[in-house]
């Protein structure tokens, strides 16, 4: 209260200054001890107040019109003094739910969070960068009793908080399937029907589940409508798309999954994503996938995990490049045999 | 960007023309004046999205919300004029075998 009680005979003597020489410095003056009213919270109609209480102390003979006048504004700032204590309540609640989302955010990287299995024939890399503070992106990995590694990779159509929300779902379904049915086309199936019963109509998720098994270098696996993969054969430094077709996770309760196989020679790669990959944009052109691979190619020798992190950071630092969507990027390296 | 929505009714037909993007800004426009339309009894639902150039998975989205609806009136959808770009994000998500999609007059300029 003290500050204010000189905030108001500041304010008459810099009027005084002012109305007898105009000068800069006063108005410099008047701005800062607006500022200054502001972080207190002054209402617009105290403001008003002050000043004609100000002009009586240095003005008695103020003309009755004037003083009328200054009682009618007084009376027209009231609204915007009560806006504007709305105003401030709701930067305060804002501030309250960017916590909480901060929160949520944290939490859900706790509750989603997967360990990259360290196996000795396969290197894993993996990258995945939300767009918001929280992701629809997920990727998992389960190691079986069997040796057998499962992959899962998968996007949460519908953004933020819900997508976040639903992501929590499937981790915790696919924790409940007992082990013997840990076979992708059946893992797919199983949690098409979780999330078909449990979303609303304009959700849905897409999934590829891949699982390696280490004693026959092959690995099996089936898609739910996800952006396609690549294999990248070392022999010929080429890529190819790997072709799984399914329906994505949610649409109908019906939907079956085809299961694919296919053995991982010595260097040969798996690449997976999400379509927050394809979806970046420099300035107005969409990234395309060939120049996602072309990166790969570049960066093939070098270990999984490096090679996605200098895939993700050469897009990051193009020019007018935007993410539209959150990314993730995995690499699955077969090492070569006695390694 | 925006999406330009005209719908033409009559018969026991809608035809929506679309035109421009759907993304997560123009989805809810879009699912705002197509849902109405499925759910009409008996009704034929036409969208044509030749004037779609880039449409996003919330787009997708709408679809389905769209088909399940559709379903649920005894009515029908069919999408026509598919850009090659839209056309693939169908074929991925596997939507094209539960969608009817008219690719006969595909606009191939992209």
């Amino acid at each position: 209260m003290e500050t204010l009680k000189s905030d108001i005979s500041n304010y008459r003597n810099l009027l005084k200054h002012y109305i007898e020489v105009r000068d800069e410095q006063s108005l410099y003056g008047a701005e800062q001890i607006s500022k200054m009213f502001i972080k207190n919270n002054v209402p617009p109609e105290e403001i008003i107040n002050l000043h004609i209480q100000a002009l009586e102390e240095l003005h008695p003979d103020m003309p009755d019109y004037f003083r009328h006048s200054m009682n009618f504004l007084l009376e027209i700032m009231i609204s915007y003094g009560i806006a504007h204590q709305e105003h401030h309540s709701l930067r305060e609640e804002q501030s309250e739910l960017k916590s909480e989302i901060a929160m949520a955010a944290g939490m859900q990287e706790t509750l989603l969070a997967t360990t990259k299995p360290e196996i000795d024939c396969l290197d894993i890399g993996v990258v995945s960068v939300s767009a918001n503070q929280m992701s629809g992106d997920y990727y998992h990995f389960l190691k079986g009793r069997d040796d057998s590694i499962g992959i899962a990779i998968a996007d949460v159509i519908g953004k933020g908080i819900p997508a976040a929300l639903c992501m929590s779902m499937i981790k915790y379904s696919m924790d409940s399937f007992p082990e013997a049915t840990m076979n992708p086309k059946t893992i797919l199936k199983n949690l098409n029907r979780v999330v078909e019963r449990n979303v609303d109509a304009g959700m849905f998720i897409t999934m590829f589940y891949a699982q390696y098994i280490p004693s026959e270098s092959k690995i099996r696996y089936a898609s739910a409508g996800h952006e396609p993969g690549f294999y990248y054969n070392a022999q010929t430094q080429k890529f190819e798309e790997i072709k799984a077709k399914g329906l994505v996770l949610g649409v109908s309760p019906e939907a079956d999954y085809r299961q694919y196989e296919r053995v991982i020679h010595s260097g040969d790669m798996v690449v997976l994503l999400t379509d927050g990959v394809t979806e970046c944009k420099q300035g107005d052109r969409f990234i395309e996938i060939e120049e996602v691979l072309d990166v790969l190619n570049q960066y093939s020798d070098l270990p999984a995990q490096e090679m996605v992190d200098k895939a993700y950071k050469h897009f990051e630092r193009m020019q007018n490049f935007q993410f539209r969507d959150d990314f993730t990027l995995m690499v699955l390296k077969k090492e070569a045999d006695g390694q | 960007m925006n999406l330009n929505i005209d719908v033409t009714e009559g018969n026991g037909k809608s035809a929506m023309k679309l035109a421009g993007e759907i993304d997560a800004y123009t989805a809810p426009q879009l699912k705002e004046k197509l849902l109405p339309l499925t759910k009409i009894e008996n009704n034929q639902v036409e969208v044509d999205l030749e004037g779609v150039h880039y449409m996003d998975s919330t787009g997708l989205g709408v679809f389905i919300s769209a088909l399940k609806s559709v379903n649920e009136s005894d009515s029908k959808m069919r999408l026509i004029n598919l850009q090659n770009r839209v056309l693939r994000l169908f074929q991925i998500t596997g939507l094209d075998e539960i969608i009817t999609l008219d690719t006969a007059i595909r606009g191939g300029n992209d």
